[in-house]
């Protein structure tokens, strides 16, 4: 509990390289069926030079990153911007650091910078998350 | 340009259970390996009811309604060139399987930036379980390249 504080950086996650079979299986799971991530001639045809990866996947990795070291039952908020397309074969790592604690609600909370960098130092989401100590 | 006249359209709610096998599956997709989001005695064991979903599946709980993405047809969205701006999730009370989850969407807002050349789209929804409890709520941020 104690061991939070400002500046407290969260154990990083690098995740493997995002493939075809990463989206295919994405799509189906998150129940996100655009075809724009799996289908590279409706890619294509919409003007990208080929598949891309779900920013919810993204997401859903950056929540491992929050759950990874916190109980998921201390999230209180957590949101990103989708500053960057993930293509294919990047390999993404997600951070956190701990920037401010606050009370609010009878809870002590960490509010916390966080993000994704592809493999190149382009952070492709830049969020925030809220979690009770 | 959107039709701004749909700000305040709010689609037709729906009611979706949640299902042990889309989150071990969902687990898989994501590389998730802890117990927890796919096993039942370690959720029970660890206080909840059953698995718990993971905090971005309350997204997926959306794509559950009988249109998916219902926003693109009732805007004339083109799929193609939709982008996911932004998306924030506020949590109140776990989502668990075997719940019952009733997802509300309201359109919030639609502007444009560089002169039409991005549309914006702001959705907002609310998640409440069977016992009528506020889970979670969301706000998304849709960006369609013109």
């Amino acid at each position: 509990m104690t061991d939070t504080v400002v500046g407290t950086e969260i154990p990083p996650l690098t995740l493997p390289p995002i493939s075809r079979y990463t989206l295919a299986l994405f799509a189906g799971a998150s129940g996100d069926h655009n075809p724009i991530h799996i289908d590279s001639d409706f890619a294509k045809a919409s003007g990208m030079p080929d598949v891309f990866a779900h920013g919810m996947l993204s997401m859903a990795y950056l929540a491992r990153l929050l759950t990874g070291w916190k109980a998921q039952s201390s999230i209180r908020k957590f949101s990103t911007r989708f500053a960057t397309i993930t293509q294919l074969q990047d390999v993404v790592t997600c951070s956190g650091t701990v920037v401010e604690i606050i009370e609010a609600q009878g809870e002590t909370l960490a509010r916390c910078e966080i993000k994704i960098n592809n493999q190149n130092g382009v952070s492709t989401l830049v969020g925030e998350a809220t979690v009770a100590l | 340009m959107l039709d701004k006249s749909k700000i305040g359209h709010q689609f037709d709610s729906f009611t979706t259970l949640v299902e042990l096998g889309k989150l071990r599956f969902f687990a898989k997709a994501t590389g998730e390996t802890n117990p927890l989001y796919s096993n039942t005695e370690v959720a029970q064991a660890a206080g909840y009811a059953a698995v718990p979903i993971p905090p971005t599946y309350v997204f997926s709980l959306d794509l559950d309604s009988e249109e998916l993405m219902p926003v693109v047809s009732v805007l004339g969205l083109d799929v193609g060139r939709v982008l996911h701006g932004a998306q924030e999730f506020e949590y109140f009370a776990p989502i668990c399987v075997g719940d019952e989850i009733t997802v509300t969407s309201t359109i919030k807002d639609i502007y444009d930036k560089k002169n039409g050349a991005l549309d914006f789209v702001i959705l907002e929804n609310t998640y409440t379980n069977q016992q009528g409890v506020l889970a979670a709520t969301t706000t998304s941020t849709l960006v369609q390249r013109n």
